[in-house]
């Protein structure tokens, strides 16, 4: 091992070998034998009855094999897919779980549900059979609007939820809250929306499944996250098969950003279908497919109010959110608008008192899920935006009245009034940091030459926290997740010295196979080119929870840990026999084993080829082998901050904005490999600039259809629609893993939106302009600007 | 995509001849519009007749007082052409914009113009230049060619082989680019020409239209001030969620007014 590959080198990745070379293997690549080819054939409706449908056409057509219908699934007492996490009502009743049938049976209700499933010969053969499907549709009203969600006139998505709510949680208590609000010098209040996302990973999802009759034994191959939660949730609760009896396999995929994460129709039902066809299945989805079915994400609708005393110290908070869950409530929905978001409602603050009540809502759009951030960017969003208002209605500078409200560094570990406890961090330098990156000192002069070419410049402040590395089982169990949290590794050396690492986590652009290798080279001292990740196949690795959550590096890399050190254990007795000294004598540095205080040594490796060919070993008392797996489960979630400073320049004629400058400042606790981790700042900033001016996910409110469904009319950032950013770091370790780390993995998409709008704002203050919707695209820009349309 | 016969004529004649009698056949150029549309299966053609085949429908003259640009140019060969740079700059610049460098390096003139997208580029060129369209048949002047929403005074089975731009004294083009799909939102093409002035506005209604106020003003006066209170009307504008109809009408005046600017340096 040399400093080159250890922990906090910029090792130059592993995977972009297949990557670079078109030698990835995805699951559409997979070439499996006498496969068929799936097609869904989708609801063109919001909101409608099935009066008939009428396969016999279509199954006549060339290449058919078969057809599925809603009914088939329901006659077969197909499972529905679950909601995982049930969330408690104020009242303390749990939240209305409408079901979700794998394909609907006589109502649809968004455009793109699941109607029929066409397996044929070939994909054109597929869909050219599913126009052949009649089937006669009775249109009924449908509501795509959030805020019109819960009025009475408007038509109910499920009987189960009436009202289209599906739950009213709060945290905190409101009498509180109005108490600390009486006492105010300051109140700023706020109207915000979150506007609606959809994740666009590069690779669209994709499954195949194959069944073996011979062994009753089904795979899935599917653009998953978490491979072996997919197995649990589509063995034990939707298709009533022994878990042990599929294996599931997520072999490279092309991003996921929570998307992936969710058990799905489709997955389902070509697994299902693969016994009852009897050759396999395949399925990729097209581009306009996954803008209508991937869960999408965000889409809240908030008021906010927060109370200041009169020097600026921040008294209390409240927060009313409305959520959207779009038509059917999604594998992990509900947590996300409440146990991911009103957490955080503290930031980086030490507000005193907070409450905030949340209503999550139904509608006739697809469902809404975790994206990058996961509830993390919504809070975040909540607060920057309404501390930056508040210091512009005091005329406080902006960064001073952050300051005035950090938590001190002293105070750690700090009890949030919103249930979590940040361990570790150090707000100020980082603030200060940023600022002198950012030339915040200079911007006054950059606004006064920008005005002279008749250009508005604005500077925008967000300094976030979040919560990840997801987390500990026991918290997540209180408050209503069904699974725990908790992550595996298994080292496994062979006798020749090289060692594969199986982890539960699931790399789908984190870059584990670089990273983890790194860890292991660096803890056992030994060259990485000899380290090999393996993951994402649950017949091969040991049951984890997959990654999302910033959680794979915090919680699966300290399994990795906690492995290494029983590997080091082992390996300190095998030395010690073989050193003929006490076990108590021996330390283990840089890949060797020695005797303190004596010239002797032996290397890792010869323990390992001692442990395979045990012939000079104590096997009285020692096994023989190394191997050796652990799990981990977190004392506390992780807890990442910084801040990140965003300076526009927008065009009055037309509203263009342009970023042209952004800085990030973050504290990810100590840093594994630092290219890697600026890549993930890098794409997380631009998918928070994308939310912040160009994306926006719209359903028509008359037809109920999804308008931006494709990449004509949703506008993904581009490289020219961002600067190169300015990052640097701050390190406070983490005080309870065995790494130090914070997870990085969203960070940039959690603190970006706020900066980048309140640096639009910061631009248009000057004509009067109060508030520009999100997205600010040029369109929101000018008629806030010209108060028009 | 459906299935249809394919065609790819080695000349002019063989492509009539293939179309002949076919009411449901469609031809492609670049198939920059085609080839997604028929992916997406939004068109069921009979038959496709290719015109990649035929050579002589690609080249750039330089000509008489002006470019002849042949129908199967593609975009790329426009933007970069010295004769086009040198006799119409604005004209190779608008090339050089179109869609991206994969689109540019398939997509052509004829294809574009008889497709007649709303959002095309090249339309606004044609009209503010008053170019003439040579067909297989016929010549058509700019100002009858265009004549609706994707609509052309282009008879069925007849082809654009080539386009005849005339120099201009001043000219440029400012596009405001939809986010998303890059086409025009608003595009407006200023032409000073021996003929007069021109302005023609792409992007922002149903069809390419002239803004005959505007013209009438820079003929007086060729600067951006002389136009910079004249408006629009909004009626009868495009609308959709990048662009209000009154935000259009708005970018007309700043984009005509850019251009000029530009044909001015």
């Amino acid at each position: 091992m040399t400093a080159a590959t250890g922990i906090g080198a910029r090792v130059l990745r592993t995977e972009d070998r297949r990557f670079l070379t078109g030698t990835g293997r995805y699951v559409d690549d997979l070439p499996l034998a006498r496969a068929t080819y799936a097609y869904f054939l989708r609801s063109p409706h919001a909101h409608a009855k099935i009066k008939s449908l009428d396969t016999a056409a279509a199954k006549a057509m060339p290449g058919v094999v078969e057809i599925f219908t809603g009914k088939d699934t329901a006659d077969a007492k197909v499972g529905g897919l679950i909601c995982g996490w049930v969330v408690k009502d104020k009242h303390g009743q749990p939240h209305k779980a409408p079901p979700h049938p794998v394909m609907a049976l006589d109502t649809v209700r968004y455009v793109g549900d699941t109607v029929a499933m066409i397996v044929a010969n070939s994909h054109a053969e597929a869909r050219d059979a599913a126009e052949a499907i009649a089937v006669d549709y009775e249109v009924l009203p449908a509501n795509v609007d959030l805020a019109r969600a819960f009025d009475k006139d408007v038509p109910e998505v499920h009987p189960e939820a009436p009202g289209n709510l599906v739950y009213d949680w709060e945290i905190g208590v409101k009498a509180d809250a109005d108490a600390a609000f009486a006492k105010a010098a300051h109140v700023t209040k706020m109207d915000i929306v979150n506007n609606r996302l959809i994740p666009n990973a590069m690779e669209p999802r994709a499954a195949a499944a194959d069944y073996d009759k011979g062994t009753g034994n089904y795979t899935l191959w599917s653009t998953s996250q978490n491979p072996h939660v997919l197995r649990l949730i589509l063995s034990a609760f939707v298709l009533g098969i022994p878990e042990h009896k599929l294996r599931v396999i997520a072999p490279d995929v092309g991003g996921g950003f929570g998307s992936k994460i969710f058990c799905y129709n489709e997955e389902t039902m070509v697994t299902w279908a693969a016994s009852r066809v009897g050759r396999p299945i395949k399925w990729t989805a097209e581009r306009s497919e996954s803008f209508m079915t991937d869960a999408h994400g965000r889409d809240h609708i908030t008021h906010a109010e927060l109370a200041l005393d009169k020097d600026g110290k921040f008294l209390a908070l409240k927060v009313d959110t409305i959520a959207n869950m779009g038509a059917y409530l999604s594998t992990f929905s509900t947590a996300v608008p409440t146990y991911l978001y009103a957490t955080l409602l503290a930031g980086q603050y030490t507000t005193p008192v907070i409450y905030a009540n949340v209503k999550a809502a139904l509608t006739h759009t697809a469902p809404v899920d975790a994206y990058r951030g996961a509830g993390r960017p919504e809070a975040t969003f909540v607060i920057e935006t309404i501390v930056s208002k508040a210091a512009a209605e005091l005329k406080m500078d902006s960064a001073e009245l952050r300051r005035r409200n950090f938590i001190p560094s002293t105070a750690f570990p700090y009890q949030t009034p919103v249930a979590l406890q940040y361990d570790s961090g150090n707000y100020p330098p980082i603030i200060d940091e940023a600022i002198r990156i950012a030339d915040y000192k200079g911007f006054e002069s950059r606004r006064a030459e920008a005005k002279s070419r008749g250009k508005l410049r604005g500077i925008g402040f967000s300094s976030y926290i979040e919560a990840c590395g997801l987390g500990p089982s026991r918290v997540i169990g209180q408050l209503g997740g069904g699974v725990g949290q908790w992550e595996a590794a298994q080292i496994k050396f062979n006798p020749t010295g090289n060692v594969q690492v199986m982890t539960g986590a699931h790399s789908h652009g984190q870059s584990h196979e670089t990273t983890f290798a790194q860890i292991v080279s660096d803890k056992l001292g030994i060259p990485i080119e000899t380290v090999e990740v393996v993951h994402g196949d649950t017949a091969t690795t040991p049951f984890g929870m997959g990654s999302y959550g910033s959680r794979s590096l915090a919680v699966g890399g300290s399994a990795i840990m906690k492995a290494a050190d029983k590997i080091i254990a082992k390996g300190k007795k095998i030395a010690a026999h073989l050193m003929e000294a006490d076990v108590a004598d021996v330390v283990f540095e840089q890949g060797t084993f020695k005797v303190a205080g004596t010239d002797k040594s032996v290397p890792l490796g010869a323990t390992v080829f001692a442990a395979y060919v045990p012939h000079n070993y104590p096997l009285e008392e020692l096994e023989p082998g190394m191997d050796e797996n652990a799990f981990y489960d977190p004392s506390n979630f992780v807890y990442p901050a910084g801040t990140q400073i965003c300076e526009v320049e927008i065009d009055p004629d037309t509203g263009v904005v342009e970023v042209v400058n952004h800085t990030a400042v973050d504290d990810f606790g100590n840093i594994i490999n630092p290219m890697i981790v600026d890549g993930q700042v890098h794409g997380g900033i631009a998918q928070g600039v994308g939310q912040a001016l160009l994306e926006m996910a719209v359903y028509d409110k008359e037809t109920g259809q999804l308008v931006s469904g494709s990449f004509m009319d949703y506008t993904l950032p581009r490289a020219d629609n961002v600067p190169s950013f300015k990052l640097a770091n701050k390190v406070t370790p983490c005080p309870h893993n065995p790494l130090g780390v914070k997870g990085c993995g969203e960070a940039g998409a959690i603190a970006a939106p706020a900066a980048v709008m309140n640096a639009v704002h910061d631009a248009l203050a000057p004509l009067g302009v109060k508030h520009v919707p999100m997205p600010a695209t040029s369109l929101n820009v000018w008629q806030a600007i010209h108060g028009g349309n | 995509m459906y299935d249809f016969a394919y065609h790819r004529p080695k000349s002019l004649a063989e492509a009539a001849a293939a179309l002949k009698g076919k009411p449901e056949g469609r031809v492609m150029s670049g198939g920059m519009t085609l080839i997604p549309t028929l992916k997406q299966r939004l068109a069921k053609p009979s038959d496709v007749v290719d015109l990649n085949g035929i050579k002589e429908l690609a080249g750039i003259k330089v000509e008489g007082n002006g470019v002849t640009i042949g129908g199967m140019t593609r975009h790329f060969d426009v933007a970069s052409s010295a004769d086009v740079k040198a006799a119409i700059p604005a004209l190779a610049h608008l090339a050089g914009h179109i869609g991206d460098p994969a689109v540019r390096n398939r997509g052509t003139m004829g294809g574009s113009v008889a497709n007649n997208d709303p959002a095309a580029d090249y339309p606004a060129a044609v009209v503010a230049l008053n170019a003439t369209v040579t067909t297989n048949t016929r010549k058509i002047a700019a100002d009858d060619f265009f004549k609706g929403l994707f609509e052309t005074a282009l008879e069925d089975g007849e082809l654009v082989t080539a386009i005849s731009f005339p120099k201009a004294e001043k000219a440029a083009y400012m596009k405001f680019p939809n986010p998303a799909s890059r086409y025009a939102m608003v595009g407006v093409f200023v032409a000073k020409t021996a003929g007069g002035v021109r302005v023609a506005v792409t992007g922002a209604g149903p069809c390419v239209f002239r803004v005959k106020e505007m013209e009438d003003a820079l003929a007086k006066n060729f600067s951006s001030d002389a136009i910079k209170d004249i408006k629009v009307p909004a009626d009868g504008l495009n609308s959709d969620i990048h662009g209000s109809a009154e935000y259009r009408a708005h970018l007309v005046t700043v984009m005509a007014r850019r251009a000029v600017d530009q044909a001015n340096k």
